[in-house]
Formats: C-alpha cells, structure tokens, sequence
C-alpha cells in the first residue's frame, strides 16, 4: 500500500516535469502573440473582438491603464454574475426552478467566482440552475482563470522588456488566452471526461428505483464542461457540493489523476514561459524546482501523517491510515496527492474532506495556503505570488554578495522592495486579522461545528482559502450566514485585488528599467544555491508570520490527540 | 587587503566608549529615535509596559515585569551606543582634521602686482587669487595660476615627502591646509568657504553628512515592512486566543512583538554605514557620498586613463639605437648635449641615460650655444652653435629636416629602427646633428610596480579594466600587455572616452573611471564612479565623486571591497535577525499558549525552566546581541574575490544557519542563568 502511494507521487512529479516545457512554449508563443495552429480558425474571431470592443491590439498599456482596465473587466464581471443569479428564475436551462439566492450568498458567489476563488457557500445541484451553472459561472471560471494568466504575462513582461513604457494590452491578453489556450484545452479535456464517465447533459435529473424499490432522483447536468474548466483554471467549484469526491466529478482512478495534472499543467508551464521571456530557461526550470520541492515537502508530510493515521484508533486495535472522509474509490495517497495539489495551486477542489484529515495532514493544505499558494500556484497568481517572494529573496541574497540586487537583470530597489512587502502584507493582514475578527464575535463563533483547536482551525482554513482565493473549504464550518458570505467575500475580493495592484506597479516599474548582464560578480539565479534560498525564505517568512495561529489550530489539535485529550 | 589602510582608532578606546553611553540615553530622544521606525517600535513597546508598571495593570510577578521593561530600554539603548559609537570613531578623527584646519590666514591679492592684505581664510570666496609663499599653508583649494612650489600635503595624504604644484597641466591643484616649503605661488580660490575639500571631509567622518544611500533606504523599507507584518502577527493573537476563552497578558506581546521584529540589523544599520565612511577615509580616499561607495561595490568596468594612473607618467630614455656607421659613443654624446638644455623630464631621463650607460662625461653646454625650445610646430628641440645645430624630435619631423635624404639608406633604416620600437610600445625619438641622421633614442613610458598583479585581483572581483590612452595602437597593445588590463582603447580623444563609457552604460554596466588631467573631467563625471588622482588638476578632482588622496588607481580594489563589504555587512545581519526568530518562537510561543493548552509544552525544545524565565530569557539575548555584534559591524563582514556564489555560501551558512542555531544555545544558556541568579 504504502509503496505503492510513493510510486503515484513519483509517476505525478515525473509527468508534471514533462509537460512543462510544452505547455510553457504554448504559453509563451500567445504571450508573445505569436501565430498557433488555432489561428487559421480562431483568428478571424479573435480580430472580431477587437473591433466590436473598439480596441487597439497594437496599443501597449502602461501598467495603470492595464491595472484599470482588469479592475473595470473584474468589477463589470462581479455586477452582472450577481444579477444573473439573483434573476435566475427568469433565465432560461431551470429545470427544477430554482428561485434565485439570498443577497449574502449571492455576493459572495459572484466574489467568489471573479476572483478565481470558487468558494462554494452554495449547494450547487440544490440551489443554482443549469444556466448560471453552466453559463453564468463557467464563463467566469474562464474568464479570471484568463485573467489571471494576463496579470502573469504583465510581470514577466516587466522583467523581460528593457525601458519600455507599456506591459502589454490587458484585453489582448485576456481574449488570446481565453480563445488560444482556455478553450480548446478545456473543449479537449470536456471531452476526454465524458469518455471516462462524467456526464454532460441539460436535463435535470434522472430517476432510478433502487434495488429496495424505492424512487431515487439522480441529479444530473453540464458536469463535464464545468469540470475541465474547473482543474484547468484553478476554479475549484464544483457542480456538485461534494466536487471532485463526487462519482459524477469524478469516476475513476484515472479522471483522478487527470484532474490533479491539469490543476498544475498552466501553473508550471507558466515558470518555463518565464524563462524564456527572460532568455534563460534555466531561470524559470530554478523556479520550477523550488515550487516542487516545496510541492514534495507538503505531499511527503500530508501523506506520510494520513497513512499513519490516528494513535488513539491504534490504540483500540483499529489499524491502517486515516480513511475518515476519503473516497474509498482513491484511498490515502490519492487524497493527500490531492490535497496538496489543489492547495499548492489555488484551485480548491476537493476529492476528500480535509477537515477529516489528521491534524498534522490538515495542516500541509492550510500552510500551502497561507504561502500564498505559489507552488505551481493558481493559473498567473501562482507565478506571480512566486515572483514577489522571489524579489524578497534576491534582495537579501543580492546584498549578502555584496551587489546591488538585481533579478534576472533587472535591479531591484527600493520602489520593488516596497511594492513587494505591500502585497506580501496583505494575506497575514486579512487572514489573521478577520480570523481574530470572527473568533471574538458571536457570528463567527457560531460557525465552526467543532470546538477547541479544530473548530479554531476551520476559522483559519476557511478565511485562509478565500484570501489565497482556492475556495476549498476544510468543511465544518457553516458558512452560509450573512456573517461567513459577507466576511469571506471581503477577504476574497482583498486576496485577489490588493495584490494585483502593487504587483503591476512593480511590473511597470521594472519594464522602465534597462537590464544588466550577467557578470562575475552578479549571483546566479540559476543553481541550487537559489533554489534552496528561495524554499528558505518562503517558509521562514510564511511560517513565522502564521506561527502563532497554527500553533492555536492543528498544533495543538495534534497535541492533543497525541496526549488523548479527545476533545 | 588593507594594504592603504592606516591604522585606524581602537574600536573601544576609553575615550571614545564613555561619551558614546552618554550619547546612547540621549538618543532617545524620539524626534532622534523616529529616524529608525523598527527602534521606534522598539522604543514605544518599552514605554507601554513601563506605563502599565507604574499603573499596575499587567499581570505577572512584579519582578519580571521590571526585568522586563528594563531589558526593553536596554535593547534601544544598545542600539543608539552602537550609533554613538561609530559617530565618536569619526568624531575623533574628524578633530585630527579640523587640527590642519585651525586657523588659516590669507595673502589675498587684489591685482597683477604682490601688493597684498592678510585675510582670514574663511572670507575668501571663490575666484579670489591669493599669494602662497614658502612656509605658508595654503589657505583655500584652488588652483595655481602662476609658479611652482613644492608642497607637503601630509595634513590630508599623510605622506611627508613634498610634491611639485605647478601652474598649467595636470597638477595645478592645491588643498587647504597643506604647507608650500618652496617657492611661492599664485592661487585662484575654487570653493566658497565651507565647502571646501577638509570641510567635506571632516564632515564625512562625523556623519553629519551622512544620507541613506539607495540599499540602505530599500533596506530600511524591508525592515518596516517586516516590522508591520509581525506586528499584524502578534496584534491578532489575543483574538485568535479568544476562541480558546485564552488570555494572553500584554507584557506577553510586548516580548513577543519585540523578539521577532528585526531589532538586531536595525540598532546597527546606521553603525555600519557610519563606520563605511570612517573606514573609507582611512584607505585615504575621500567620497563625495556614500552613494558613491555602495555603487562601487557594483562596478563592472574601470576605466583608467594610462598616464599616470597605469604608468608613471614621465617616459623615460631607455636605450640609444645608433644606425649603421654611427657609433653608440656618438650618438650618446648628440643626445647629451642636446638634452642638456631640455628640462622636462624626458630630456632630464636622457642626459641621465646617456651618464649611467654610456658613459658620457659631464660637461656644461658651450657659451656660445643657443637652446632651441620645444615647439608643437616643428616638434623639435635641440641646441645651436656657431657650428653646430644639434636637434631630436618625432622621426617624421628630423627626417622633414633633411628632405634630400627621404630616400636614403640611413632614412630606411632610421624608419626600420622607429617602426620596431613604436612597435615594442615605446616611443622613437630621431636625433640629428647639423644634416647628418645619427640614430634613435628608445623612450619608454614605465609601468607602475604590482600593477599586474592588482589587475588580476580586480579580474578576480569580478571587474573587467580598460586602459584609455592617446598613444597609437602599437605602444597602446604593449602597455597594455605589460600592466596586464583586460582591454584597452588607444587613440582614444576625450570624446572617445566618453563614447566608450555612454556605451558600457547603455549595455547596462557600471563603469568607474581613473584620471587625473582636465581632459578626464568629462569621462569621470559621466561614469558612475568616478575616482580623481589627488594629484590631478582640480577641475577632475571636482568631477568624480570620489578622490584618492595617494593617487594610486588600483585603490579602486579598496572602494570596491568597502562598498561590497557595507552591503555584506547589512544583507549578513539582516539575515542573522530573521533567522534568530526561529528559535525566539520556539522559546515565547509555549511560554504564552501554554496556559491554555498545556500540551503545547511539547514545543518547549529548549526545556526553558518557566514560561517567565523564557521569555526574559528571549529579551535578554534579543538586547545582548546588539553589543556584541558591534565589533562585526564596525569591522564590517569579511570579502573574498571568490565569486558571488561561493560568497552567498559562505555567508548563508555563517549567518544564516548560524542565525538559527546561534539562539537556540543563547537563550538556553541565559534561561540557565536566570534561573541560577533567581531572577524570575
């Protein structure tokens, strides 16, 4: 059994290594609008866009205007997906005619899926109809998945162009990645998930009399579609309210597996895109190692705690790992592999319920988190995320060789290191901050189901995954109340939008700046040397800033079980 | 390294420890402490808990609330005595200094004539011309104008031997404060008062000077930034305790906050920027700002100009090559006689030669003999007789002298001659008495000793050397071969010289430049550093922003070195005080949630005796590590050419794992202390 995990994890790194390079390449020659084989077909409609949206392809944007207009694009797109839920019941593909959702749910939703987030406070296969599934929430969960792409297209502009003014066109971005990229993978992927069993369909339901006789209705829907998107974008949000645990999401041993790879196929393409932005592919392999050894560290600790399961259960002579709340379909390694992946990356997905994970094993998803989800990360965050610790990093390291540092050829100064701390604030603010919030306020203690340092863990999963923008939930944690949808979609909206911000100011901030050559007395940013100190780095100032409160949640709920204090 | 250096003040000279204590209580002062947000911090944590002691409102035993408070101040305190003390350093080298400056008077001239007035120095203005004569100090920087005198400037080199100042060429410039033993000259005031050469110095070393430079304000940011990001951390732990109905007393946060926010690298920051410049000032150089410093330690490329940076200066007469029939006694005895009257030093280097080597016996000019001056025209010089015409000068010139010999043998071989010596590198000079051509005389200009070997460190560094020089290709390939640069550019006008570093720029290279004349003035002021010989004329030494007092352009290993070794410094302890938070969790976080969640006592891996005595333990060697790195700080972290990776090894492994490490056994061994004394 236990060999027989590691041997998946390994055969998982081996193939995430191998589609690196392709998907980056793919990556870099839309980036670089450059033509595909998509082009004869999608071309025509690509120049459509532009000229119905009145926009120039040609014109580049100085980082403000990118900034705006993602921020108008994002705010358009948070107004009319909260109105399509709400009017729901007016809209076409309801089947079950559903009325629409209360105000609370649904901001949070439209927060939610803007952001990338996917935080389900809803139930989708109880409260959502088939049209803002399909429709109103899918073209969202294309939209910020492309979007956030851009974001990391901009910056790894700012680091490739010398003296330019511009980092890009934010619209041409957005519509090249969605027609050359989203789409065609996603309409590939659709497809190979219905061959393995998933449905795709606009009925409503089907009904089944069981072998005890009785009437059972089967909910059924565009699942595939939804799917593809889901793992492909880092969305996360499920048709169904179970998501990928769900035989419906995902059948077999092999969806399983397709569905972790596609959660982390962009993100590590994107850090080989990067390198040859820069014109080094090393440079971007060196940031690929250092998110797989922190990709391995988090997997090795979650799956060695849940394989060795719970002592006080040993104790009464029930051996083995810890199953509660897996799919027997998957089994422990599978859903540690997946924990971690959904995590690393900010997809949120689930096939297994981490709040029933151990304490140390729950703790690996919350910590990927609280890091700011930048191993492979979600779709453009994650490299991006990555590069502003990067920035921290060659600082130090720049300074401790006795150079001006500088990154890939661009100096870093103080504008960089300021902009840098600004969005690297920004998480511990708002996760310790409303997490503090809700544990001293009568609606937030309501929340959590359990109490003691579990309950307290779910408060601090929960406001973490919004802020990271994941969207997966630790569960127990009851977070359908005005309370929970109002503080959650704030954390969201501040995890994704505060960070943007001050990392495009930085990406025009270094585009304007000419770059140096690499000398004798520059470090390289490309050995092990860099790779460690970057892992370093991430986990000293992620850990130390989080310390306390994972010492309040899983820590001590580790302790606890370990002194049998069963609470 | 320190092959310049002059021994510095003893860093914990009584004198200069005790003002330095005294100085540290002032500098609490917060208008002063607000200029370092993170001791700010530190600072107003104190307050608080000092507040809550005297109103009695925290928890705990009473003893350790005072321990407490007082181990805080002490942690400012240590930090301001580090300031105080690099201050002091530079203070008392700065009364050395205002020594030469004490009082100055002024023969200031009002016109053409000597007629003269004494002034004090202080109200000579700019453009003034002022009287030096023998014995005077120099009241003023400036320029001489007129004469030659021989000055002792050890007041500001303290290098006793004398050295000519002359008007016109490269070494007209004079400084203040230095003494004319020969001679009287004329000197037109440069600087308005104050602004002066030992005006900037002095106020160098004081720091009173001092700006941030662009590391040290990004630094700084780095800092706050990390100072606001634990204080969020901390901020929320009385909430995030709530949920286990916890109660964490403020005295708790205060150690908390404290421990983990970046105090050690912050009460040093400016200690180690301070003892930069003081160091700086011992290699004899004198910077303009420390922003000239810290971008030295980013150099790429270095410029020099050849003459008198790679080479002495002065050609010298190295060997007489005669032709064919003419003897070598013959053609040494022409040069003699012809050089007797030239005095420059290539005509001094050739009556010389021809003593040592050849022979010549000593003998004064004829009476009747008539001394032909150099002249840019013909590019002659020689003496006439009644019946002697001897001359020297560049070969196409002599042989312009005999027009009907163009294409004899002699002219052949003359050309051959020349043409194997400009190619060796030196410099052919033909000589010719009345029309007869005799030969050649070898000139060669000399190269500075150990320059080879300083080329090959500064390789080491990391930094490519370019020689610029006027001279033709052939004499450029050769110097350059034997001083060992990396490249050279020969031909080269003052123009070129600037091509040459807007080019390295615009390739995104720091380019640092050497020289010495006024031709360099624009290449020093267009690179990124730019180092004037203290010999040079005072338009290059106001040109770069940094001057070095020996002369020495391979001093640049020195600044380089400085200013690798400041950034060092800081990026060391910035590392040291993060990675010293590690252990500082592990020692308060048991302490605080360990009321509440007793099994948290697991986390206690240092085994503290008590939840007091650990965090007391944790604030104790948060203050003491200030102290104790000031030495470090002051001496500076230690660079090796080796490359910036093996560097950043080096340095990681020492204050990065050694950061981690170190507190584990600090706090261990101070919690054992408290514990044995009774303090908590």
């Amino acid at each position: 059994m236990i060999l027989q995990g590691w041997t998946l994890i390994l055969v998982f790194t081996l193939l995430v290594i191998l589609i690196t390079k392709p998907m980056g390449s793919w990556l870099f020659r839309v980036m670089a609008g450059g033509r595909t084989w998509l082009h004869p077909l999608l071309g025509p409609v690509e120049r459509a866009f532009y000229r119905i949206a009145g926009v120039d392809p040609d014109r580049d944007q100085g980082w403000k205007d990118y900034a705006v207009a993602m921020l108008a694009f994002s705010a358009a797109g948070m107004v009319l997906l909260y109105a399509q839920q709400r009017l729901q019941y007016y809209l076409p593909w309801n089947p079950r005619g559903f009325a629409g959702p209360a105000p609370h749910l649904a901001f949070n939703t439209a927060v939610s899926f803007v952001t990338n987030t996917n935080w389900q406070s809803y139930s989708g296969e109880s409260t959502l109809s088939n049209f803002t599934q399909a429709w109103a929430l899918a073209t969202h969960n294309f939209l910020s998945a492309a979007t956030g792409i851009a974001l990391a297209f901009a910056l790894i502009r700012g680091f490739a162009r010398r003296e330019a003014a511009g980092i890009g066109n934010f619209w041409v971005d957005l519509t090249r990645v969605t027609l050359y990229i989203l789409l065609p993978c996603a309409f590939v992927y659709a497809l190979v998930l219905i061959a393995g069993g998933v449905p795709q369909t606009l009925a409503g339901s089907a009904a089944a009399t069981t072998l005890e006789g009785a009437r059972q209705v089967i909910v059924l829907g565009p699942v595939a579609s939804q799917e593809a998107i889901k793992m492909l974008g880092t969305n996360g949000g499920g048709f169904f309210n179970a998501n990928s645990a769900h035989p419906f999401e995902n059948p077999t041993a092999w969806t399983d597996f397709l569905q972790m790879l596609s959660i982390f196929s962009i993100g590590a393409g994107l850090t080989w895109c990067f390198g040859r932005a820069v014109g080094n592919v090393r440079q971007g392999w060196a940031i690929f190692s250092a998110m797989l050894i922190l990709f391995l560290l988090g997997v090795a600790i979650c799956y060695w705690q849940e394989a060795a399961g719970n002592p006080n259960l040993h104790a009464l002579g029930i051996a083995g790992g810890n199953m509660e709340g897996k799919e027997a379909r998957f089994g422990i390694a599978a859903s540690a592999l997946f924990a971690t992946v959904t995590t690393d990356a900010s997809c949120g997905a689930v096939n297994a319920m981490h709040d029933s994970f151990t304490a140390l094993g729950g703790l690996v998803p919350l910590v990927d988190i609280q890091l700011g989800e930048i191993v492979f990360g979600g779709v453009g965050s994650g490299l991006y995320g990555f590069l502003l610790f990067a920035i921290l990093a060659i600082f130090i390291a720049g300074l401790m060789v006795g150079r001006s540092p500088e990154y890939v050829g661009k100096k870093i100064e103080a504008r960089e290191v300021k902009l840098a701390l600004l969005a690297i604030a920004v998480p511990p603010l708002v996760i310790l901050g409303f997490s503090a919030i809700a544990s001293v306020t009568r609606a937030g203690l309501a929340g959590p189901l359990n109490h003691g340092p579990h309950g307290f863990s779910e408060i601090l999963y929960a406001f973490s995954s919004a802020v990271g923008n994941n969207g997966s939930a630790f569960a127990g944690l009851n977070a359908a109340t005005p309370f929970y949808d109002g503080m959650l979609g704030a954390a969201m909206f501040f995890g994704r939008f505060f960070m943007i911000v001050p990392m495009l100011a930085i990406a025009g901030s270094l585009a304007a700046k000419r770059r140096t050559p690499e000398g004798a007395g520059s470090f390289p940013t490309t050995g092990p040397l860099w790779v460690g100190l970057l892992v370093g780095i991430i986990l000293i100032v992620g850990g130390l800033t989080f310390m306390p409160s994972l010492v309040l949640g899983p820590v001590a709920d580790q302790l606890a079980t370990i002194n049998a204090h069963l609470e | 390294m320190p092959r310049h250096e002059q021994p510095g003040i003893s860093m914990f000279r009584r004198d200069l420890m005790l003002p330095a204590i005294g100085r540290a209580f002032v500098k609490l002062d917060p208008r002063l402490l607000w200029r370092n947000p993170v001791m700010f911090t530190t600072g107003m944590v104190a307050l608080l808990l000092t507040i809550l002691l005297v109103a009695g409102q925290a928890s705990g035993s009473l003893a350790f609330r005072i321990q407490l408070a007082i181990w805080l101040w002490l942690t400012v305190i240590f930090g301001n005595f580090a300031e105080a003390l690099a201050e002091g350093r530079g203070k008392a080298q700065a009364a050395s200094l205002r020594a030469a400056k004490a009082q100055l008077w002024a023969k200031a001239l009002s016109g053409a004539g000597d007629a003269c007035r004494k002034v004090p120095a202080e109200l000579l203005r700019a453009g003034d011309l002022v009287l030096v004569e023998t014995g005077d100090l120099i009241p003023a920087d400036g320029e001489v104008i007129e004469g030659v005198a021989s000055v002792n400037e050890a007041a500001i080199t303290g290098e006793s031997a004398p050295v000519i100042r002359e008007a016109g060429g490269d070494r007209s410039a004079v400084t203040a404060g230095t003494r004319v033993i020969s001679d009287s000259i004329r000197v037109r005031v440069t600087q308005e008062p104050g602004r002066g050469f030992l005006d900037r110095m002095i106020a160098l070393v004081e720091g009173a000077e001092r700006q941030k430079t662009p590391n040290e304000i990004a630094l700084t940011i780095l800092l706050v930034g990390l100072t606001i990001i634990f204080l969020i951390a901390v901020a929320t732990v009385p909430g995030l305790a709530f949920y286990a109905r916890g109660d964490v007393p403020v005295p708790l946060l205060a150690a908390l906050l404290v421990t983990l926010i970046p105090t050690t690298i912050a009460a040093l920051l400016s200690a180690i920027g301070i003892a930069g410049m003081d160091r700086l000032v011992r290699f004899n150089v004198l910077a303009k700002s420390g922003r000239a410093v810290e971008a030295a330690g980013d150099v790429d490329v270095l410029l020099l100009d050849k003459t008198g940076t790679v080479t002495i200066g002065d050609r010298h007469a190295t060997e007489f090559r005669p032709l064919s029939g003419v003897s070598e006694g013959e053609l040494a005895e022409a040069a003699y006689v012809a050089s007797l009257a030239d005095d420059t030093p290539e005509g001094r280097s050739i009556v010389a030669l021809a003593r040592e080597k050849y022979g010549v016996k000593e003998a004064p000019l004829p009476a009747d003999a008539e001394s032909i001056p150099f002249s840019a025209h013909t590019r002659l010089s020689g003496v006439r007789t009644a019946r002697l015409l001897l001359r020297k000068g560049a070969v196409d010139a002599v042989l312009k002298t005999v027009p009907e010999q163009t294409d004899s043998s002699a002219a052949t071989e003359l050309q051959r001659i020349s043409a194997e010596i400009a190619r060796s590198g030196g410099t052919p000079l033909a000589v010719v008495s009345n029309r007869r051509l005799l030969g050649i005389l070898h000139l060669k200009d000399v190269v500075k000793a150990g320059m080879r070997e300083r080329f090959a460190e500064l390789r080491g560094m990391g930094i490519r050397t370019i020689m610029i020089t006027g001279d033709n290709m052939l004499t450029a390939a050769s110097i350059a071969a034997e001083a060992g640069v990396d490249d050279f550019l020969a031909e080269a006008t003052p123009e070129d010289k600037l091509a040459l570093i807007r080019r390295e720029q615009q390739g995104g290279r720091l380019v640092a430049m050497c020289g010495d004349g006024t031709n360099d003035a624009p290449a020093l002021a267009q690179a990124d550093v730019g180092i004037a010989m203290n010999t040079g004329t005072q338009a290059a030494r106001e040109a770069g922003n940094m001057v070095d007092l020996d002369s020495d352009p391979t001093k640049m290993i020195e600044v380089v070195g400085l200013g690798k070794q400041l950034l060092m410094t800081r990026g060391s302890l910035t590392t040291f005080s993060i990675a010293n938070d590690v252990a500082k969790y592990f020692a308060i976080i048991p302490a605080i949630f360990v009321a509440f969640y007793p099994g948290l006592a697991m986390l206690n891996v240092m085994r503290l005796a008590s939840p007091q005595s650990a965090m007391l333990s944790a604030i104790i060697f948060n203050a003491l590590v200030i102290p104790s790195l000031v030495p470090l700080a002051l001496k500076g972290v230690k660079y090796r050419p080796v490359g910036a990776g093996e560097l950043l090894r080096r340095n990681l492994a020492l204050y990065g794992i050694g950061g981690i490490v170190a507190p584990f056994i600090g706090i261990k061994a101070i919690d054992l202390a408290v514990g044995g004394l009774g303090l908590v």
